[in-house]
């Protein structure tokens, strides 16, 4: 099981890295969501995919899963939840000021400013 | 008082929320910023005084045994480096009282620079890993909004690179310390440090160091990974990038010595000495980058990936001297760039342009800016009775007594070309011909060079009373260069 997720997320960082080399700034978004995606799964996994129940305490069972990783994984997702939304305002910013979402055209030469 | 350890991160974070309810009243955003500042340093100088008398001070919060909860630790390089911190950011607010403009003021700027020093001294003083990234995470997010702050293009432009480029390094960080708990199965870094030297330095754990070096090293901007740096740091105005240039690359590099200290111990062959390969490049693409620019940002900020390099080489040596002297240049560090930002800040006021060709004649008419400039480069570049000096001393030292010639002269060679980018600024920007427009109003002038030239006045002090300071930088220096008085002091009664 293991084996599967870390192939699975092997696909979604590759699709994650490509889409951040893109040009289009909202493809970059978009790139970083699969990007956050792949590290909590990553999270999970390596925290260990044994476990029979969730970590809630209950009379008669002995094998929880580990709920460290839960939790870290519950952390991470507001922070990069927070920042997703913060990056798309500014993504909305830029498209009004500057006109563009084209990330060849934001080079910071004089002429573009 | 056992909670004392907590209040350099806790009065920032209080007062920032405070003024999170008035944001259009300018004069109590001000006054509440500088009170929780001031509060702030009283707390971490009282702190600097219990670790120096009573050792390294551990809280483990919510009274859980300590690899348990998350553990709080101030050993001596922290507490100064939250003492320092809190320093700057006193005199960057003061300076933005006069500087940044009211549009700025009313939309949260002071709030965002106390959850920034929350984040920072939060980094500074975690004892978990995971905590360490919550923390990054509150001072980056603080530094989005300062960055961002006031909507000009050029700042649009320029964060949705700092912003991608941090979000990566985030992620790189989460998937590091997943790796790492699959292996230790632990989060608390010194329950980490304690199971690492029992594993030994197996293939797995020099692949997590070296991952943590990129993530470090992005945020401290070593070298393949600072091309974001000078881009990012020239777009926002000068206050803001005083506190970045002094703070935020320093908590990467604290990050590196931290774990390179901490953790990676059993087998320092490979580790360190790419970590020593990476900070030589690093010193020479800072000085590349020094020399080529004639605009003022630029040539300070190559100024900040230079000392990384100089701090990352003296840590990479692994031996007492190499510590100390990292110890003594990162704080010295941290007070002459945020000295330098202030004062090209004002004369980036007085003449309109960051161009130095566009500039000149300036000790004419500004003796003081003139001479307290040039007080402050020579005390970049390490001139002897100035701050600069013993560290790099120090760290030359430590590199000769390991051994390590070439790197040496490369370390004593950058100060020439240190000495060299800011001296040229001197040069064309104060002597010479007088050139450009001069409009400023002598009363704004006084008020911006109220805080700068204190600041500049304590990095003399700074280098002229190391004497005193040596005593402090030996606690800091003993911490790192032997693990177990950390560990020994987060499990003191457990065990």
């Amino acid at each position: 099981m293991e084996i599967l997720m870390s192939i699975l997320i092997g696909f979604l960082f590759m699709a994650a890295v490509y889409l951040i080399l893109s040009r289009s700034l909202l493809r970059i978004i978009i790139g970083t969501g699969l990007l956050s995606h792949g590290t909590h799964l990553l999270l999970l996994t390596m925290g260990g995919l044994n476990g029979k129940a969730a970590p809630v305490l209950k009379d008669g069972v002995t094998d929880y899963a580990d709920p460290i990783p839960q939790a870290l994984i519950l952390t991470a997702i507001v922070i990069s939840f927070g920042v997703t939304a913060f990056s798309l305002v500014l993504a909305y910013r830029t498209y009004k000021e500057i006109g563009t979402d084209n990330m060849e055209l934001m080079k910071g030469t004089e002429d573009n400013d | 008082m056992i909670n004392l350890l907590l209040f350099p991160v806790l009065i920032p974070f209080l007062f920032a929320a405070i003024s999170l309810f008035f944001p259009k009243k300018v004069k109590a955003q001000r006054i509440t910023a500088i009170t929780g500042l001031l509060l702030a340093l009283v707390s971490a100088i009282i702190l600097l005084v219990k670790v120096k008398t009573d050792g390294v001070q551990a809280l483990t919060l919510g009274s859980w045994a300590p690899p348990f909860g998350i553990t709080m630790v101030s050993d001596m390089l922290s507490v100064l480096l939250v003492t320092s911190s809190i320093l700057i950011s006193l005199f960057v607010v003061w300076y933005s009282f006069s500087s940044i403009g009211e549009e700025r003021e009313k939309a949260f700027y002071y709030p965002a620079i106390l959850f920034m020093l929350t984040g920072v001294n939060g980094a500074f003083t975690t004892g978990d890993i995971f905590n360490m990234f919550v923390f990054f995470e509150v001072l980056l997010m603080s530094s989005y909004v300062l960055i961002v702050l006031g909507g000009e293009k050029v700042q649009l432009r320029e964060s949705i690179k700092y912003i991608l480029v941090n979000v990566i390094s985030s992620s790189l960080f989460v998937i590091t310390v997943g790796y790492l708990y699959s292996v230790v199965g632990t989060l608390n870094m010194a329950d980490i440090s304690i199971k690492l030297a029992d594993i030994g330095q197996t293939g797995i754990v020099t692949v997590i160091a070296v991952l943590f070096l990129i993530v470090f090293g992005i945020k401290g901007g070593i070298f393949p990974l600072f091309f974001w740096l000078p881009g990012s740091y020239a777009a926002p105005p000068v206050p803001v990038l005083a506190l970045f240039g002094a703070l935020l690359t320093k908590v990467g590099v604290y990050a590196i010595i931290r774990t390179y200290t901490l953790f990676f111990t059993t087998d320092v062959g490979y580790t360190h000495e790419l970590l020593m390969i990476i900070s030589i490049i690093t010193i020479i693409a800072g000085c590349i980058g020094a020399l080529a620019y004639f605009d003022l940002k630029q040539i300070i900020i190559y100024n900040i990936v230079i000392a990384v390099g100089v701090i990352l080489f003296g840590v990479s040596t692994m031996n007492e001297s190499g510590l100390m002297g990292s110890v003594f240049y990162l704080i010295h560090d941290i007070l002459i760039k945020g000295a330098l930002f202030l004062l090209i800040g004002i004369i980036i006021k007085i003449t309109g342009t960051s161009n130095l060709r566009k500039m000149g004649g300036l000790i004419k008419h500004y003796p003081i800016l003139g001479w307290s400039y040039l007080i402050a480069a020579f005390g970049l570049a390490g001139i002897p009775p100035l701050s600069g000096f013993v560290g790099k001393l120090l760290i030359v030292q430590g590199g000769l007594e390991g051994e390590y010639l070439w790197q040496s002269i490369f370390i004593l060679a950058s100060s020439l070309v240190v000495l060299l980018s800011a001296i040229r600024i001197f040069i064309y920007a104060f002597w010479g011909e007088e050139k450009g427009s001069h409009d400023i109003s002598p009363k704004l002038y006084r008020h911006l060079m109220a805080p700068t030239v204190t600041l500049v006045a304590i990095t003399v002090l700074y280098g002229v009373g190391s004497e005193f300071l040596v005593p402090f930088m030996t606690d800091a220096t003993s911490v790192l260069l032997d693990p177990s008085v950390y560990t020994d002091a987060v499990f003191e009664g457990v065990k």
